[in-house]
């Protein structure tokens, strides 16, 4: 089908762009627009006015520093999938957005779009989520804050975010250098929406023994979850397969849903696996690069 | 706004437009500049039929508004041919290895694989599978596209040795 009528804005300036989200109602933000203009041609939503954020300077753009990895909003998810210094600092960024739709979406859609868009099956915001990573908002007046991502997170396509607030740039903060990673999905076809996913990260201390250890779960609940008790039972063990049994036992304690793509008692058999792979990936890239 | 017009290159020409700012770009393609060659098919951004390059990057033109391509470069499967009027070395390939049937999906996948082999000029069968995978086929059973693929790569590199 085709788009409903709209009016359209194309704003160059961030502040002109804050004015006209504060005074319009029923309006949408337009950044890559690969999950919004489906919606507007299959007409799930009817929005009065779009303001199509493509043509402002300044939030698109990675860059490190001693803390941080820090993504503008407006950053392409190819540019992020190609980056060199993301693949060096942050690699199960890299590795996950491979798995971000398909070439084509990927060379419009931003990072920044998809956290707000927060659909559960999606790479990006469990990502962000294993990351406890900081999403940089702007409001009008330069009101500008600062949101952990669990708390971005509110509900089913919810972030937690303002009207008249836009994302401007998403921080993710350092793991030390010899961290293992993993970002495992499955979906029933390449490239489509994960039925389930799992990011891990672990770090290990001198003797090999796991002293930090995050895992973000996706595609199975309303939202992206972190299995914390599943991390905090990885600590100081070696992450052997009996560790990452136990650690996978806790997918017991998740939110699982049904839809069409499957029941809950397929996504619980799904994660299971999936997070197993990851772990077990996860644990011997950490290990590798200690014994190197 | 609900109307604008707008300037930009498609396929090297400038042109200009009055467009409907809910236009999406391939719509605009087809009716507006009468490019048929790209063609529409699920119009939610699944099945890659509709892909145009878009400052050389491959890009859903059923996912874009054609206001927001104003200013940059589109190429469609119409500006493939080259200047001598000869075809690409890619639809030279489709055709010696049976690379279409009903050829829906060609000019979808004509851009997408022209991106890949300027990115890639001699990719691997799985990076050639890798790259089509947003584009939908339901004759070949994609075998002779991914065929071609490679033959064209080949050609191409061959061309650029000389």
């Amino acid at each position: 089908m085709k788009a409903p009528l709209f009016e359209y804005h194309c704003p160059e300036t961030l502040d002109e762009a804050l004015v006209i989200l504060a005074k319009t109602e029923n309006v949408k933000v337009l950044a890559g627009g690969q999950s919004l203009m489906a919606m507007l041609n299959l007409r799930y939503i009817y929005p009065d006015a779009l303001i199509d954020i493509n043509r402002i300077p300044g939030l698109s753009g990675i860059s490190t520093d001693g803390e941080m990895l820090r993504i503008g909003a407006m950053t392409r998810q190819r540019h992020i999938e190609l980056d060199v210094e993301i693949e060096r600092v942050a690699p199960i960024l890299t590795e996950a957005m491979k798995q971000v739709g398909h070439r084509q979406t990927r060379n419009r859609g931003t990072i920044g779009g998809s956290l707000c868009h927060l659909d559960p099956a999606s790479e990006l915001p469990t990502v962000c989520l294993l990351y406890d990573a900081t999403v940089d908002v702007a409001g009008q007046d330069a009101r500008r804050r600062s949101v952990n991502f669990r708390d971005f997170v509110v509900s089913y396509m919810t972030p937690g975010i303002e009207p008249d607030e836009l994302v401007v740039q998403v921080n993710l903060p350092h793991w030390a250098k010899q961290h293992g990673y993993a970002f495992v999905e499955y979906s029933r076809r390449y490239g489509d929406f994960a039925v389930a996913s799992a990011g891990c990260l672990i770090e290990r201390d001198e003797q090999g023994c796991i002293r930090r250890a995050a895992i973000s779960i996706g595609g199975v609940g309303s939202v992206p979850q972190r299995l914390q008790v599943a991390e905090d039972g990885l600590l100081g063990s070696t992450g052997d397969p009996d560790d990452i049994a136990r650690a996978v036992a806790h997918c017991d304690s998740l939110e699982i849903l049904s839809d069409f793509h499957g029941t809950s008692d397929y996504r619980r058999s799904v994660i299971g696996s999936v997070l197993r792979r990851s772990l077990t990936q996860a644990c011997r890239r950490a290990s590798k690069k200690i014994t190197a | 706004m609900l109307q604008k017009t707008i300037k930009l290159q498609v396929n090297g020409c400038e042109r200009e437009a009055a467009v409907d700012t809910r236009t999406s770009l391939a719509d605009f393609l087809r009716h507006g500049l009468s490019l048929t060659g790209t063609h529409v098919g699920c119009e939610h951004g699944v099945c890659g039929t509709c892909t145009v390059l878009l400052d050389g990057a491959s890009v859903r033109s059923c996912l874009m508004l054609a206001v927001q391509a104003e200013g940059h470069h589109v190429e469609t499967i119409e500006g493939l041919v080259q200047a001598d009027g000869c075809f690409h070395p890619l639809q030279d390939a489709f055709r010696d290895k049976h690379g279409l049937q009903c050829g829906y999906c060609t000019p979808g996948m004509l851009m997408t694989l022209k991106e890949l082999l300027r990115e890639t000029p001699d990719p691997t069968e799985a990076e050639v599978r890798d790259a089509i995978s947003g584009n939908t086929c339901r004759c070949t059973g994609y075998q002779s596209i991914v065929n071609a693929t490679l033959q064209a790569a080949r050609v191409i590199r061959m061309k650029k040795g000389n």
